[in-house]
């Protein structure tokens, strides 16, 4: 099977820039959120549509950012 | 990649696109998991977990020789196996095994440039058929340590001012803001970087499409900030697997002999008893402070 409709964007999510990579293998579309300075994996999630997948992946991506504690320096 | 050092660690998706059903070619996608790898991957590629495969699984450290033997002649690896690792994360992971490989002594692995990213944006093939080689032999030699550093070692090496230490985490994580990278669970129980070390995060070293930049702004880049190869260095994130790719870009791709990867890194420094930290923003690095 061939990869399609290959995109990425960058949105942010709770102050932090947050890297959303999004392609469909087949019928499935499949979306990864990363944190972009260090570049860690957030969620993977699939979907129906790329707005189903993304959705996903941003409502877990957003759960897990707002648990990040900054610390005074 | 004729510039590099040792461009033959290289391997582009083109290469790996015509000879990933080679006989004496072996792929493995490497990632903290293996649900990627389970989306679709580089036909004919086996998937292989950090968490799980690449690292012991009772105490923190590397695999054992015996371990390592078991993984390659399970993976149908022989010593004389071109192996081509690539993964998500711009090969974060892939560099991890990429470096154990090297300690244990495989002569010919290779690391597909733009990773996982790359292959997928080009819009190739996927499978996701997981194959089950034919069990191969493998004598590993080693572990060759002079590739990895150890806490006293760090310690000795702080002490002395003997060595360029590289800390690739993000500038925020450099400085103490965070423990971890954002979303990801603390780690440690004080934030900061060791002493004198240099924050020129592991990112840096890649193109927007995953691919590493060229060698001389490679140079530029660590050169700039006094990573020239003179001194030995040793490369440092939280876990390890974010300075094996900067370690392997000082060492492969800028060809620098005494690089070595702590891997024991941020988790184990941060939670010493009485290790010397320091907070804020290096003085030395522009554009690195955290927000007040």
């Amino acid at each position: 099977m061939k990869v399609e409709n290959f995109a990425e964007r960058r949105i942010e999510i709770d102050g932090w820039p947050v890297n959303l990579t999004t392609y469909q293998i087949g019928e499935v579309y499949h979306c990864k959120a990363d944190n972009v300075s260090p570049g860690a994996g957030l969620a993977r999630t699939t979907g129906a549509s790329r707005q189903d997948a993304e959705e996903k992946a941003i409502a877990r991506a957003k759960e897990l950012l707002g648990r990040t504690h900054r610390h005074p320096v | 990649m004729a510039d590099y050092a040792y461009p033959q660690t290289l391997a582009s998706t083109e290469w790996v696109a015509q000879h990933s059903r080679d006989a004496n070619v072996r792929i493995a996608e490497v990632d903290v998991d293996t649900n990627a790898y389970k989306e679709g991957h580089v036909p004919g590629a086996i998937g292989w977990s950090w968490n799980t495969q690449l690292c012991d699984t009772t105490r923190r450290d590397i695999l054992s020789k015996h371990q390592f033997e078991k993984l390659m002649a399970g993976a149908g690896i022989s010593n004389d196996t071109t192996v081509i690792l690539y993964g998500d994360n711009n090969n974060w992971f892939a560099a991890w095994a990429f470096w154990q490989m090297k300690m244990y002594g495989h002569k010919d692995v290779r690391i597909m440039n733009g990773g996982r990213k790359k292959w997928l944006s080009e819009g190739r093939d996927v499978s996701m058929d997981e194959p089950s080689p034919a069990a191969a032999t493998y004598h590993a030699t080693g572990p060759d340590n002079s590739l990895r550093a150890f806490l006293d070692q760090v310690q000795a090496a702080l002490q002395g001012r003997s060595h360029a230490m590289v800390d690739v985490r993000s500038p925020q994580e450099f400085t103490g803001e965070i423990l971890a990278p954002p979303g990801l669970p603390e780690t440690c129980q004080r934030g900061g970087h060791i002493p004198h070390a240099k924050n020129i995060p592991w990112g840096k070293a890649c193109n927007e499409d995953g691919t590493f930049k060229s060698a001389e702004e490679l140079k530029s880049l660590y050169g700039a900030e006094g990573v020239d190869g003179a001194k030995p260095v040793i490369a440092y994130c939280r876990i390890g697997e974010r300075s094996s790719h900067t370690w392997f870009v000082l060492k492969y791709l800028l060809g620098f002999d005494r690089v070595s990867n702590y891997d024991g890194s941020w988790t184990e420094w941060g939670n010493l008893v009485g290790a010397p930290v320091e907070r804020g923003a290096s003085s030395t690095i522009p554009g690195t402070a955290a927000k007040a």
